[in-house]
């Protein structure tokens, strides 16, 4: 497994990035870990004839946590996410998201930002960015914007992000109340089969506010607004439980692979959804 | 000389059989001094790779390869018309038929070789492939045995006669174009009579997936031609490098004194190892071509969707008994889907290796079992994964059927197998479909094994589960996987095991030092196992010389005697064995020179650990590593110097070690996930050379026997293509997903073999797959399961549990 | 295409400096420009972690990434953790318990186990076999290479306390 050749691009900074974004249009990718990238170039399914590593641009770097608000840096590695203890404070969902992902060698490379940006909907990332109603901070040679995580997702591979941005950073406010990554795989290392993201708080014993997002589930992360509000207002007791999923189940679309056929899909994207909906209420 | 050491203490010094001696290949292997072949680094060398078919059926209109040449680094690039007039184009496989080395016309399956580009570094042998033009016509695809039987659509156009018909085939008459052999053993009407008057007869169809050895190496060589001398060196990771050596002078032309191969260390075999590749042909013709050193090596899709698959048995099972339980008879027929061309490593007589060992550990008086191997548009192997040929299909079936019998009488399927057992008595004992056990012990084993896991206690569990499950309190079911495996082991018998008409001896060369250590080269060739450190032992303990004195030494057919190589578990029983016959022989004159030095008669001394003594004068001695110096420093009358000996073992019968595993798994009724809970794995391999060792393999094995039971396949689409080709979706578990194992032995050494044992490396993965097969099937059938294909993934097992209803 | 560039790397020490295509894969640079050949290919799809090496103090799969991207990097293989002469305990301890046999994935085994140890010096079974899950073996179903990196754990903290 050989890649074909490429130039090789390691600016020192994001306006340098930009620029050969710009100069080289559709014939340059940008790179953080390479671990999405660099298989796909080996098999020859991705044609990168110029190639930009972002590892020198160390403002794309850095986890803050300040005044409620979460920053994470697109170059901040799943190793990182897992490392910070101010972030485990602020949005515990995070770490337990970020465990269940590769190995600890890929954690070592992989980032948030090539995870969420790249729009595989294997990855983690997005569908726990939905859930955390994060914002994506993207520059290009017209500036900066944000959009919205649940925007950013237009088909599998497709997104919000034009051919000359960078995704530098995703943000959010820190989480408060139950939270819960449960994920089914086929072993370490594999995509979700189905795995769910729940955030909720709980006031007087009722559910107060409700977030779920399923992962690997449809070509794009899924956040099922439906799902969240079938919990609020609820003891999350078995029926409340149940009508999220039945929400749920009505936003997903997965497809058949090795991991199985679309029924099982369905029901195992139930469970889990459920499993992590008590879990998270546990923690509430 | 005061003798101040105690004979324990001579004993313990020498290191030598049951002793867990560490391993002497570990300080190179832990330093990163391993020799594998993609090591390997010469002057000069070029890279070779593969054009490979995207198409698993088509006509092969064109090949291109002028762009390819434009490529900066490529230097050639070969197709089947280049190989064509050296007769190269095709090779004859090691199951009597023929396989394209370069798609000759047409492509029969996804990944197969179409041109060898030839280039001075991979990178540019891989630029020199995506630049070579093929022009393909697709052609209807047969991916399924039994319609591949029935269908129009004739896959070896070049076995049809010149009338059209379908001319017999290397084992006998084919019924179909696309049919290739059957095969039989036992006796057909009488066990049909058995059956037709049985009081209970359970019938099942059982599938053994098709999967893939994966050793964590790919097969790669590096071929040498020297022009200057005419001989040519071939590296490469061969289990059978005397083989390879005769097949390449075969087909090649070239002498076999011309030719030396070469087995550096080898990164797991597990049967993948054995056979001849295109790639091999390719790197020896392009070293001809180009006067250069030439290496291949595959990548790990090349390796999982070309070289040596594994199983895709679909075997139909009836099994007859009384009604009290005592099995009466035993029929089998196998559809053995064995891809494009016969490429099975199987002895030559035995074109569905020794499948007819599936009559297990059972007495079972009447057996049939007929095997047809069909052609399909998948990839040749049919390799013995981690265990004599066949021989896991066989106790998967056999471990299977029992069950099955089991609930279709009502009965434990403990206590089913517990009443049929052959007895210990009973060896060695001839089975219905043919083979001798030599020996075996199996209520005592089996007893252990139920004692040591409880076995009452946890059925009584499983019991409470099911009630708590049905009343809503739980989602896991407990599943209790019992297995009771026989192998047949140790190919074997000269007079019936060949493979390429050689006979499946194996050797053994000693040469004794003057100072007192020894080199010891032998046919076959560690992928692993640790052969220089437990034929050290054998020796050790044969001839009287310290183990860590002994180098063992294998792999290079220049220096080695010939042998068969290492696979089916035959290194111990039969290069072990040649081992100790060596020993014997240098003992044998050790005895004579002792007796000349101590000036009494032959008959007079007798071996005594590492010396030779006087009889009833233990005082009066001559260690072994004087008697070495004395042979070549002495003129014994009579006596030639030195002390060397040779043996080349023809064992008189195979080895059938045997076990008792149990598997305990919690199994999530919901997500099909899995958990093991517990597995004890009790095994017989007769004598133990080395404990630690044998520990070892049986973890390993069992390991292996888990990725296949419960996710390894390789699987294809209707269309051909593999969708299993990576490590993403071909499972290999890691750490995480591997349970813990408790081990547990007893010892029926095998009557015939010198020192007793049989051989142990491919009982765990031979048991292993029953067990957590049986598993899964046990934790439903309290809810009607009988049957259920493997492999148990989650959605397989989910598939199962919603099939029962068992989803509200 | 030929655009090879200048690439630096310090390897076990020793610096090195040669001109290489962006695209040499790390595994290959280390293997065949300069004879490290202890880290091994198996996978190509970062899978298996018989190519682990340690990058800048972090365990990598060196078969995905590219030379260019390791360029100034300082690289510990197996190669530069213990010799003949002197051992790392987990070379010992994988010996003593037997945690290997045909030796393929050992050297990313060990590599890997270091830095493990590195960050949790006294890890749990279950710590060791979730912090070894990147490396695949097929021979040893994992119970004696657990036991080994258990008992290198033991053994260096022991030596640290007496150090100290």
């Amino acid at each position: 497994m050989i890649p074909a050749a490429f130039e090789y691009h390691r600016p020192a900074d994001l306006a340098g990035a930009i620029a050969l974004l710009t100069e080289h249009g559709d014939d340059a990718r940008v790179m953080a870990g390479g671990h999405s990238l660099i298989p796909m170039m080996k098999l020859r399914m991705a044609e990168v004839p110029h190639l930009i590593d972002l590892q020198d641009v160390t403002s794309l770097g850095g986890i803050s946590v300040q005044g409620g608000q979460v920053r994470i840096g697109a170059m901040a590695t799943q190793a990182e996410l897992i490392d910070h203890a101010g972030l485990s404070n602020a949005a515990p969902i995070l770490r337990e998201a970020a465990l269940q992902i590769a190995d600890p060698q890929v954690r070592y490379m992989g980032t948030i930002g090539g995870n969420v940006a790249n729009g595989d909907p294997g990855n983690d990332m997005p569908g726990l960015m939905q859930c955390l109603d994060a914002s994506f901070e993207l520059e290009g040679p017209g500036g900066a914007r944000a959009v919205k995580a649940r925007d950013f997702y237009e088909a599998a591979y497709m997104t919000e992000r034009e051919d000359d941005e960078v995704l530098t950073a995703v943000s959010f406010a820190a989480t408060s109340g139950g939270y819960a990554y449960e994920k089914q795989k086929r072993k370490i290392g594999d995509y979700a089969t189905a795995a769910a993201a729940v955030l909720l708080t709980k006031e007087g014993g009722a559910c107060a506010s409700a977030s779920v997002a399923m992962t690997n589930l449809s070509d794009v992360p899924v956040w099922s607004e439906a799902a969240g509000a079938a919990l609020v207002g609820t003891a999350v007791d078995a029926a409340a439980i149940k009508a999220s999923v039945a929400a749920m189940l009505g936003d997903i679309d997965p497809t058949e692979d090795n991991r199985g056929p679309v029924a099982f899909k369905r029901h195992v994207a139930g469970v889990i959804l459920g499993r992590a909906i008590a879990r998270a209420w546990s923690r509430a | 000389m005061k003798d101040e050491v105690t004979r324990e203490e001579r004993v313990d010094a020498l290191g030598g059989m049951g002793c867990k001696r560490k391993r002497v290949e570990d300080a190179r292997f832990t330093q990163g001094k391993g020799n594998y072949v993609d090591d390997l680094k010469l002057d000069g060398m070029l890279f070779g790779d593969f054009v490979r078919s995207p198409y698993a059926h088509a006509r092969v209109k064109s090949v291109d390869s002028s762009a390819a040449m434009e490529v900066p680094g490529v230097l050639a690039v070969l197709t089947a018309a280049d190989l064509e007039p050296l007769g190269l184009h095709w090779m004859p496989t090691l199951a009597g038929d023929k396989m394209m080395v370069l798609a000759d016309g047409k492509v029969l399956y996804q990944g197969q070789e179409v041109a060898f580009v030839v280039a001075t570094d991979r990178y540019a042998a891989a630029d020199g492939i995506e630049s070579v033009e093929v022009e393909y016509e697709e052609l209807p695809v047969l991916v399924d045995p039994f319609e591949a039987l029935q269908s129009d659509v004739v896959l070896r156009e070049d076995l049809l006669g010149a009338d059209g018909g379908t001319p017999d085939g290397a084992h006998g008459p084919r019924n179909h174009p696309n049919h290739i052999f059957t095969w039989e053993a036992g006796d057909k009407d009488a066990t049909e009579q058995v059956i037709g008057a049985a009081d209970v007869v359970a019938e099942e169809m059982v599938y053994y997936h098709r999967t893939h050895p994966c050793p964590l190496e790919t097969c790669g060589c590096v071929a040498s031609m020297d022009k200057v001398n005419g001989k040519l060196t071939l590296w490469g990771t061969f289990q059978a490098p005397h083989a390879i050596r005769t097949v390449v002078s075969l087909i090649s032309g070239i002498e076999e004194h011309n030719i030396r191969v070469i087995s550096p260390d080898i990164g797991g075999g597990f049967g993948n190892k054995v056979g001849a590749y295109p790639g091999y042909v390719c790197s020896v013709v392009a070293s001809i071509v180009t006067g250069k050193p030439v290496k291949w090596i595959e990548d790990r899709m090349d390796n999982l969707m070309t070289t040596a698959f594994a199983r895709d048995y679909w075997m139909q099972g009836k099994i007859a008994a009384t009604k009290e339980g005592k099995i009466t008879g035993l029929w089998c027929h196998t559809t053995a889907d064995h891809g494009g061309f016969d490429a099975c490593a199987d002895p030559t007589k035995f074109p569905a290796g020794f499948m007819n060992i599936c009559t297990g550990s059972y007495d079972i008086p009447t057996a049939y079992l007929a095997v047809d191997g069909v052609y399909t548009n998948k990839a040749p192997g049919g390799v013995a994964y981690r265990c004599s040929f066949r021989v896991t299909e066989a106790a998967y079936f056999i471990e299977r059927m029992i069950e099955v019998l089991a609930i279709e009488l009502g009965m434990d399927a403990a206590e089913l197998r517990r009443i049929n057992f052959i007895k210990a008595e009973q060896f060695p004992y001839q089975s219905a479909l043919g083979w001798e056990y030599d020996s075996g012990d199996y209520h005592t084993a089996w007893g252990k094994a139920m004692a040591a896991v409880g076995y009452d206690d946890l059925r009584a569990e499983q019991a409470q589960r099911v009630a708590d499950f049905k009343a809503g309190k739980t989602r896991k079911l407990l599943g209790i996987g019992l297995c009771h495996f026989t192998e047949i082991v140790g190919a074997g018998p000269v007079k019936n095991c060949d493979i390429l008409g050689l006979g499946m001896f194996d050797s053994c060369e000693i040469r004794i030092h003057p100072t007192g250590s020894a080199i010891a080269r032998l046919g076959t060739i560690s992928q692993g196992q640790g052969h220089a450190t437990t034929f050290a032992q054998i020796l050790a303990t044969e001839i009287g010389l310290p183990a860590d004195s002994i180098t063992i030494e294998e792999g290079d057919t220049d220096t080695a005697p010939y042998g068969l190589g290492t696979y089916g578990s035959r290194s111990t029983p039969v290069a072990g064995a040649a081992t100790a016959m060596a020993g014997r022989k240098i003992r044998a004159k050790a005895q004579m020179i002792a007796a000349y030095l101590l000036e009494v008669h032959d008959g007079d001394v007798e071996f005594d650990v590492d010396r030779f003594v006087v009889k009833g004068a233990p005082e009066r001695f001559k260690t072994m590593k004087e008697i070495a110096f004395a042979s070549y420093n002495q003129a014994i009358p009579g006596l030639e110097p030195g002390l060397e000996a040779v043996s080349y073992y023809d064992p008189p019968n195979m080895t059938y070690p045997f076990g008792a595993y149990v598997c305990v798994m919690e199994i999530d009724v919901d997500t099909g996930e899995h958990e093991i809970r517990q597995f004890y794995a009790l095994d017989d391999c007769g004598t133990r050379i080395n404990p630690m060792i044998i520990e070892g393999q049986v973890h390993g094995g069992l390991t292996e026997a888990l990725a296949i039971a419960m996710g390894q396949e390789i699987a294809y689409d209707e269309m051909g293509n593999v969708k299993t080709a990576t490590l993403m979706d071909f499972f290999l578990p890691t750490a995480v997903e591997t349970p813990h194992y408790t081990t547990d032995h007893t010892v029926t050494p095998s009557p015939h073999h010198p020192i007793g044992a049989k051989g142990v490396g491919e009982s765990p993965n031979v048991g292993g797959v029953p067990a957590f097969s049986n598993a899964v099937h046990d934790a439903f059938r309290a809810f009607g399961l009988r049957q259920s294909h493997m492999p148990h993934d989650h959605w397989r097992i989910w598939k199962i549990a919603n099939e029962l209803g068992l989803h509200g | 295409m030929s655009n090879k560039m200048h690439i630096k790397l310090t390897v076990n020490g020793a610096e090195e400096e040669f001109l290489a295509e962006p695209r040499e894969l790390l595994i290959y640079t280390l293997r065949e420009r300069l004879g490290i050949t202890g880290p091994h290919i198996g996978c190509e799809t970062s899978h298996c972690g018989a190519c682990t090496v340690n990058l800048n103090g972090k365990t990598i799969k060196s078969c995905t990434m590219f030379v260019a991207q390791a360029n100034g990097a300082e690289v510990t293989t197996i190669e530069g953790m213990g010799g003949p002469d002197a051992l790392h305990p987990l070379q010992e301890a994988f010996k003593e318990h037997h945690g290997l046999q045909c030796g393929y994935c050992t050297p990313g085994m060990i590599t890997r186990a270091a830095k493990l140890l590195e960050e949790n010096p006294s890890p749990t079974e279950e710590e060791v076999r979730f912090g070894m899950a990147g490396n695949l073996c097929r021979c040893t179903g994992y119970q004696n290479i657990v036991k080994a990196i258990m008992a290198a754990a033991a053994d260096m903290s022991s030596s640290k306390e007496a150090a100290q």
